[in-house]
């Protein structure tokens, strides 16, 4: 089991990202029983059959987007988005867009080179949940990182976790003041 | 100018915060070079031939006193005594070891400064005008909208992990001087028929390896929806932009892929989405911003100082200053000055500590406390009376400030180059001087008049070489060092991209390539015909002629 950061506590993950190797087919991968979370083509070959499950969610690749699973985005479970290097960064917009365009509420995680620097924009964009890869970060790493969802504050735009921007979420003082 | 409130002031003081931290994580270990770097490029830090290079972000080119002041106290403790300033208004320190970073962003920090996002594939700092507020041909004052848009980019969580860096440029004035047309996204301020204010938007513009002029994705946007509507534009780009290739991942390669009106139909489906939204602006905080860039308390004075006249009539010195450093103010008896930062023998857009802290008296003497920084690598001090200009113009000629020569041929605009920038093929700095040297007979420059020289080292074109007037480009051929020489490139309403004239140059023979091609103009101008002109009417033909004529020609660099 991952240890993972969940609304801002460390816990442990039972969900089981399945991942596809080198030259395997993402439609064909072999999907475990168990709380699994598959890749996006996986779902949309196997639909009928991993939504009879219950207990299956979707990932996205980094290049791909949530349009390609809108009808069921609202029944799934848990959703995740796959960061293969940090300084790919569609994975932000895939998290917006999930949670203000399609609605969706439900556990959202962000996995892969997940980074301590990222963690704050990473929550503000809608992720509850990251995921750092494997042993990237010690037990007292991860303690300390958890700090780091509060890098900034009271940002200036509005997101996924502050709806409104500052100009409407705040009366700030100005020139006259 | 814009004053930090507490909020402003607890973001800068977190990013302080954030930054000391993982500069103490990358010191012990925990931060591979690897993960490091985009921290660090965020924050401004490259590593460099000597040392890191830290770049401070100047929002839009505006500058306190105090501001200055902490520049020069940086400089001095902490770097070699000066500062370089660069073609997108913001300033460098060349020599400053990594660790005191930290350090120097925490004093940045007390004086409402910061190097949040002057690095990296993020948006980066807002270039506007240097004479916003005061030149007589702006129908809208840019600033309060850059500031806005500045907040609106500075930590967006979404998009700073963009395919390639952002970088947005806002104008207000008739006379485009924020070189919009080169910018990821160009910002037009204008009003439509019913009055209203909005934004003419152009998208894709750049230089660097492939320049190309922005192209018109809207012609109004009105000032409601601008945040929503870049916030489409950096969505589209940040989904779809290219990523596997670095070279190819700018703005301008997916617009040129998509072709301008896929790409406005992409931007206008998405903006559907958020038009409306939370991040529509309100009036509210419209006004709260641009109620810091009121005007300052200006005197009632004539149109005409009579002993400023009566100076410019026995001075020829300050008369020839005046004429090329001093503009017009859209307040009768006041003036802007331009110190110049292109003293012939000092790289162009240095400045000593010493003369900061100079020109940081002279602001609050001269100025209302304030200075900017242009893209042209200069100072201005925008609100001088005029009757206090030939003062000014005495301190600054003291302090090597005064070099009359502002749009003249060694006004050049260059990059850091060889000298510095690890980046480079050619240093560019030595052919600054060089050309400098030889044009070194004052009333010679004022008799070529306006002209633009840009030098970049490489084809990242931080010099602007492609829409200088005339270009020079480090290129490398075989480990040495070659420039390759264009003509016709111009920034402004009219800004196009030059043409190569023909092979490369080695370095020793660049001052006589342009007293080549100036000697063409001289010959070839009708009377009072600038030089941008005289080639866009002639062409290139008689520039080459003249050039190669007595020039074994050196075999042509490939594609570069
Ligand atoms: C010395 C360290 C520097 C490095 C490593 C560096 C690196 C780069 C690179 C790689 C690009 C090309 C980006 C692209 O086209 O995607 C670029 C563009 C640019 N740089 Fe620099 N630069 C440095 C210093 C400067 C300085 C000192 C200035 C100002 C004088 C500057 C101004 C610019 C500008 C205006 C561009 C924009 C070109 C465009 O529109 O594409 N840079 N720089
Ligand atoms: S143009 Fe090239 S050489 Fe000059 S500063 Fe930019 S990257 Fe360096």
């Amino acid at each position: 089991m991952s240890k993972v950061i969940q609304n801002g506590r460390i816990v442990s993950s039972d969900w089981q990202i399945v991942t596809v190797a080198e030259g395997e087919e993402a439609a064909a991968v072999a999907i475990p029983a168990g709380r699994v979370i598959v890749p996006l083509a996986a779902w949309l070959a196997r639909r009928d059959e991993l939504a009879a499950r219950g207990d299956v969610g979707v990932w996205f690749a980094s290049n791909e987007g949530p349009e390609a699973l809108a009808a069921d985005i609202a029944r799934m479970p848990v959703i995740a988005v796959n960061f293969p290097k940090f300084v790919d960064g569609r994975g932000y917009s895939t998290a917006v867009l999930l949670r203000t365009r399609y609605g969706y509420t439900g556990q959202l995680i962000a996995f892969g080179d997940v980074l301590r620097q990222q963690f704050n924009y990473l929550s503000r964009c809608g992720f509850d949940t990251l995921q750092p890869r494997e042993g990237r970060y010690s037990d007292a790493e991860l303690d300390a990182a958890v700090a780091n969802l509060n890098d900034y504050t009271e940002p200036y735009q509005a997101s996924v976790l502050h709806p409104q921007p500052m100009f409407r979420r705040i009366a700030r003082a100005g020139a006259k003041a | 100018m814009y004053r930090y409130d507490a909020y402003d002031q607890k973001l800068v003081d977190e990013r302080v915060a954030q930054f000391r931290d993982q500069m103490r994580r990358h010191l012990a270990g925990e931060l591979s070079d690897d993960e490091f770097r985009p921290v660090r490029l965020q924050n401004g830090l490259y590593i460099q031939r000597h040392a890191p290079m830290y770049r401070i972000s100047i929002p839009y080119g505006h500058l306190a006193s105090r501001q200055l002041r902490k520049l020069a106290y940086l400089a001095r403790t902490y770097d070699k005594g000066y500062v370089h300033f660069t073609t997108r208004q913001n300033v460098q320190f060349n020599w400053s070891p990594l660790e005191v970073i930290p350090e120097m962003c925490a004093e940045l920090a007390k004086v409402e400064m910061h190097s949040i996002q002057t690095s990296g594939n993020c948006i980066r700092n807002f270039t506007s005008d240097p004479f916003a507020g005061v030149a007589g041909d702006e129908h809208i004052d840019p600033r309060p909208w850059a500031e806005i848009l500045r907040q609106w980019a500075t930590f967006h969580p979404e998009f700073a992990y963009l395919p390639r860096k952002f970088k947005i440029a806002v104008n207000g004035a008739t006379e485009d001087r924020a070189v919009i047309q080169v910018h990821d996204i160009g910002l037009d301020l204008k009003k439509n028929e019913a009055g209203e204010i909005g934004f003419r938007i152009l998208v894709g513009g750049g230089l660097g390896r492939t320049p190309i002029i922005g192209r018109e994705i809207e012609s109004f946007i009105p000032w409601q929806h601008i945040i929503t509507y870049c916030e489409a534009i950096l969505r589209v780009y940040n989904r779809y932009g290219r990523r596997d290739n670095s070279f190819k991942a700018r703005i301008k390669i997916l617009v040129s892929a998509l072709g301008i009106d896929e790409f406005r139909w992409q931007v206008r489906e998405e903006w559907a989405h958020i038009k409306d939204g939370p991040n529509t602006l309100t009036v509210e905080e419209v006004h709260r911003v641009a109620d810091f860039f009121e005007d300052p308390s200006y005197e009632n004075l004539l149109a005409d100082d009579a002993g400023y006249h009566h100076h410019i009539a026995e001075d020829l010195a300050f008369a020839s200053w005046v004429k090329r450093n001093v503009r017009a103010h859209k307040k009768p008896g006041y003036a802007s000055a331009v110190l110049s930062l292109k003293k012939p023998g000092v790289a162009p857009g240095d400045i000593t500590s010493d003369q900061l802290d100079l020109v940081a008296d002279w602001a609050d003497r001269f100025s209302f406390g304030e200075a900017r920084v242009t893209h042209e690598q200069n100072l201005v001090l925008a609100d001088v009376k005029q009757s206090e200009l030939f003062t000014l113009w005495q301190l600054a000629r003291k302090a090597g400030l005064a070099t009359p020569n502002i749009g003249l041929l060694t006004d050049i605009i260059c990059c850091p180059g060889g000298d510095f920038c690890s980046l480079a093929n050619a240093k560019s700095i030595p052919i600054a001087a060089a050309i400098q040297e030889r044009f070194d007979d004052l009333d010679y420059l004022h008799d070529i008049g306006d002209i633009e020289i840009n030098i970049s080292g490489c084809m990242n074109a931080c010099g602007h070489h492609h829409v200088g007037h005339i270009g020079i480009l480090g290129v490398d051929k075989n480990g040495e060092e070659w420039y390759q020489v264009t003509i016709g490139g111009s920034q402004g309403n009219s800004a196009a991209i030059g043409k190569v004239i023909g092979p490369s140059f080695a370095r020793a023979e660049m001052a006589d390539v342009i007293s080549e091609i100036i000697e063409t103009y001289i010959e070839e101008r009708h009377e009072d015909e600038l030089f941008i002109d005289t080639v866009r009417r002639i062409g290139l033909e008689p520039f080459k002629a003249r050039v190669y004529a007595e020039r074994q020609p050196h075999k042509k660099v490939a594609n570069v």
